[in-house]
């Protein structure tokens, strides 16, 4: 088990750099002028050469990987080219204010995905799973940015009982876990929990139909085990696929959603993506999806731990 | 012990209440309103924009950034809508040009002005800002704000400090258009530069200018709260808000939305299609034509069809701008000009630009095309983009115009930044791959944004930004003109020549002019909208 994880957390170093070049190329090779996007159309071409020469993109690109690569390995993600800020403390504010979301997201989406599909598993083929399947296929077809127009024109513009927006009274630099803000969390965590629920369900649904078709389930109820009983073995045998699923979403949820954050406006890594994005910042946009790519990276390496130690049998080494 | 009052002392009291009752209902009602309140701004941006001293994000950084905390020697007059706004004296009391030397122009600057840091302005403060831009040996100089503003200052060759409170400025060749340049260089305090490290980014953070608002806070992504400036040295224009706070909400419906639930007060372009409810919400909608033009910008290199007049004369009269205006839901002006027939330039062009796809045809027809032949035109446009509007729809509508007539459009739509890279490079670049039109709203503010920078045969792509190599000896004679033309009328006589040249020359394909609507609660009151990208704040105060 020790060699295992010693392994598993080896195979990161390569998985990491191929994201780093992966990240690098595709934010470089996008057509347009780096700088178009925060020096004015006309700027004069001198003032543009000389921000290319600051800015370092002057030299080949292999250079300017491993300049980047090796200072964001310092932890250093440079200067946001647009605001003069650093990226890392951007980024650490981003990601505060996206783990507040995420939270609420992983919740209830893991919660709520996990009842419902197992449900809708020992009920199969009852109205139950009728049910429950149609919420998870809306919930996985729903569009985000649908909804969360939906839900703000209904409970902040019809009837004024939430905010539609932001991140409370004073923003996230005076964020508490009071009724005040936590207000402010409602629509967007209902929103964002949506897609984790859908797939969640569907799968423990699958999972778990599929676990009490098994033989040893008749074994065990020929045993004349209880249900409760019962239910244990089938929760610890669907628990792997479970915690694969639930974790890939997890880290979704951690990444922040774009279209979520930008319709409530909070202030997150998918706010502040977007923001990078339209603005061409490349610091800003490199750095905040190699965080985010790092996070799916270390989720999977923690999901793939906890399942060979939750599941034995998986024998992975 | 209970107090008890003579006839004479409740006579007393009681004229004193019913005078002070009075005195309270008869106050007008602005002292009341005056110094109260806080405006939350929701703008369309998606981040505040920078606070060092020139702003970035374009017109809007400058509206809600920019001009709030600084001024520049020369300033937009903001105070009133029905005309369009004009240079007055801004930290310079008075400029003038030399009259026996014209690239020499004197500035007078305003004494007694005070940085928000209590700093004095001077002369040294306006030659400090001005190597901030300029000198690149200066301690203090910012190539990053240089990049936003240099190229508004094209003419500017030199400058030097004459005494405490005058300035000179030498200009590389005889150029009126001075004041409209400098309007746009902001002067923050070389004191408070100082006191923060000598760091522009540091600076940022509590920066300080002699503009009409103080920044209090700012967070990235979330808000910047603006608290009034009380020793700014024109009274008119101390705040009479409390605060006014800016949030960035890039999403319209997100805005809307804000509007609606009461988060903001105000809120910036809202999307055409909600303004019905956000009216019939109880909310104002407040708009006024501004100097924007929507437009085809077209090629006129070798081989382009644009190169026939009556092609470019058909294509102006296809056009339904009533069309387009209603799809905009009624926000916006249909132009028959690169400028709007109120504004002093818009000379007495003999071609009408109007809708009439009937004498459209004719030319055509004339020009060897029709329907069954049609004039082959591919046309650049962007998604998205600042002051494009409704491009993809607005686009469409065009297309299907001109295919009515006899013109076959084909898009290659772009993204934003990179269309911003294909403008630049001009219609012969290699990027270009023989496009015919470009799609990029102007700005018609001052003489150079509206006509030079695009219809001088000097300044070609990719040496300046006249993309589609117009060239025209007359249109050159009247553009140099017009700079070297000191007096006002004169000036505005020759660019009115030039409009009216490039009217009947049917140089663009011009659409509409922008009206920028912005929606408000109804307890904002006293803004006054000014026909210009810039706005002022200053007079609004909250009546609740």
């Amino acid at each position: 088990m020790v060699a295992y994880i010693i392994r598993r957390i080896l195979y990161v170093i390569p998985i990491a750099l191929g994201v780093s070049v992966i990240i690098f190329g595709l934010v470089h090779i996008a057509p347009g002028d780096p700088l178009n996007a925060v020096v004015p159309p006309d700027a004069p071409k001198e003032t543009v050469e000389l921000l290319i020469k600051a800015y370092g993109f002057d030299k080949p690109l292999p250079v300017q990987y491993l300049i980047w690569l090796g200072k964001a390995l310092e932890g250093d993600f440079g200067i946001s080219y647009a605001t003069g800020r650093t990226v890392s403390d951007a980024i650490a504010s981003g990601v505060v204010n996206t783990l507040i979301l995420a939270v609420g997201g992983i919740f209830i989406g893991t919660i709520m995905g996990c009842l419902i599909g197992a449900l809708a598993g020992y009920f199969q083929g009852s109205w139950i799973d009728k049910l429950a399947t149609g919420f998870a296929i809306a919930g996985v077809s729903v569009p985000h940015y649908w909804l969360g127009l939906v839900l703000v024109i209904i409970f902040s513009v019809e009837l004024n009982v939430l905010p539609a927006m932001g991140m409370g009274p004073g923003g996230s630099t005076s964020w508490t876990w009071d009724s005040e803000h936590l207000k402010h969390l409602i629509l967007p965590v209902i929103t964002l929990s949506v897609i984790p629920i859908g797939i969640i369900t569907r799968s423990v649904r699958a999972t778990i139909a599929e676990i009490l078709t098994m033989e040893f389930i008749q074994t065990l109820e020929a045993k004349g085990l209880r249900k409760g009983h019962i239910f244990t073995h089938v929760a610890k045998n669907a628990a792997p696929t479970v915690l694969a699923v639930s974790g890939l979403q997890v880290g979704y949820l951690l990444g922040g959603s774009i279209l979520v954050e930008t319709v409530f406006s909070w202030p997150g890594t998918g706010f502040l993506l977007n923001d990078a994005i339209f603005r061409r910042d490349i610091p800003l946009l490199q750095g905040v999806i190699l965080v985010l790519a790092m996070f799916f990276v270390i989720l999977n390496l923690i999901v793939d731990i906890a399942q060979s130690v939750i599941d034995p049998r998986m024998n992975r080494s | 012990m209970v107090k008890t009052y003579s006839r004479k002392n409740r006579l007393a009291l009681l004229v004193g209440a019913v005078t002070f009752s009075m005195m309270v209902i008869l106050a007008p009602p602005t002292n009341k309103a005056q110094a109260q309140g806080t405006l939350k701004v929701g703008m369309t941006l998606a981040d505040i924009p920078v606070s060092f001293g020139q702003p970035d994000q374009g017109f809007e950084g400058f509206r809600f950034m920019g001009l709030m905390l600084y001024d520049a020697l020369i300033n937009w007059d903001m105070s009133q809508g029905d005309k369009p706004s004009g240079l007055i004296p801004g930290l310079a009391e008075s400029w003038s040009v030399d009259p026996s030397d014209k690239t020499k122009w004197v500035f007078k600057l305003r004494k007694n002005v005070k940085f928000h840091d209590g700093s004095a302005f001077n002369a040294d403060a306006v030659i400090f800002n001005f190597d901030k831009l300029l000198d690149k040996n200066s301690p203090q100089f910012s190539a990053r704000q240089g990049s936003l503003v240099n190229f508004r200052i094209p003419s500017i060759k030199s400058y030097k400090k004459i005494d405490e409170y005058t300035v000179e400025f030498i200009t590389h060749e005889p150029d009126s258009f001075v004041p409209y340049q400098l309007c746009y260089i902001l002067m923050a305090s070389p004191a408070q530069w100082e006191k923060t490290g000598k760091n522009w980014n540091t600076f940022a953070k509590t920066p300080s200018g002699t503009g009409p608002w103080k920044l209090e806070t700012i967070v990235p992504r979330e808000k910047a709260e603006f608290v009034p400036f009380k020793g700014h040295w024109d009274a008119n224009r101390v705040p009479k808000l409390e605060k006014v706070i800016t949030i960035p909400i890039p999403d319209p419906n997100a805005r809307t939305a804000a509007l609606l639930s009461g988060q903001v007060d105000w809120i910036e372009a809202p999307a055409p299609d909600a303004i019905p409810r956000i009216k019939s919400k109880g909310f104002d909608v407040v708009a006024n034509a501004y100097p924007h033009v929507w437009s085809w910008h077209l090629s006129r290199v070798e081989g382009s069809p644009w190169n026939d007049i009556r092609v470019r004369k058909a294509a102006n009269l296809a056009v339904d701008r009533e069309g387009i205006k209603a799809l905009l839901g009624g926000y916006a002006v249909p132009a028959s000009g690169h400028v709007t027939p109120a504004d002093p330039w818009y000379g007495s062009p003999s071609f009408k630009i109007k809708y009439d796809p009937d004498a459209s045809k004719s030319l055509l027809k004339e020009a060897g095309f029709s329907k069954d032949n049609p004039v082959k035109i591919k046309a650049m446009i962007s998604a998205s983009g600042s002051g494009q509007m409704l491009p993809l729809p607005m686009n469409e509508y065009i297309q299907q115009n001109l295919a009515d007539v006899g013109i076959k459009v084909e898009f290659e739509v772009t993204e934003w930044n990179a269309l911003i890279d294909l403008w630049r490079g001009g219609a012969k670049s290699p990027q270009a791959k023989g496009a015919h039109v470009i799609n990029v709203s102007y700005t018609t503010q001052d003489p150079y944004s509206s006509f030079t920078r695009f219809l001088r045969s000097d300044l070609h792509a990719p040496k300046g930004v006249n993309w589609g190599f117009y060239n025209d000896p007359k249109m050159d004679e009247l553009l140099y003109a017009a700079s070297a033309a000191f007096d006002p009328k004169e000036r505005n006589a020759l660019l009115a020549k030039v409009h009216t040249r490039a009217v009947d020359d049917a140089a663009f394909l011009w659409v509409v002019h922008d009206v920028a609507p912005r929606a408000m609660a109804k307890k904002v009151q006293g803004y006054v909208q000014a026909k210009n990208w810039f706005q002022s704040l200053t007079s609004a105060y909250i009546k609740e």
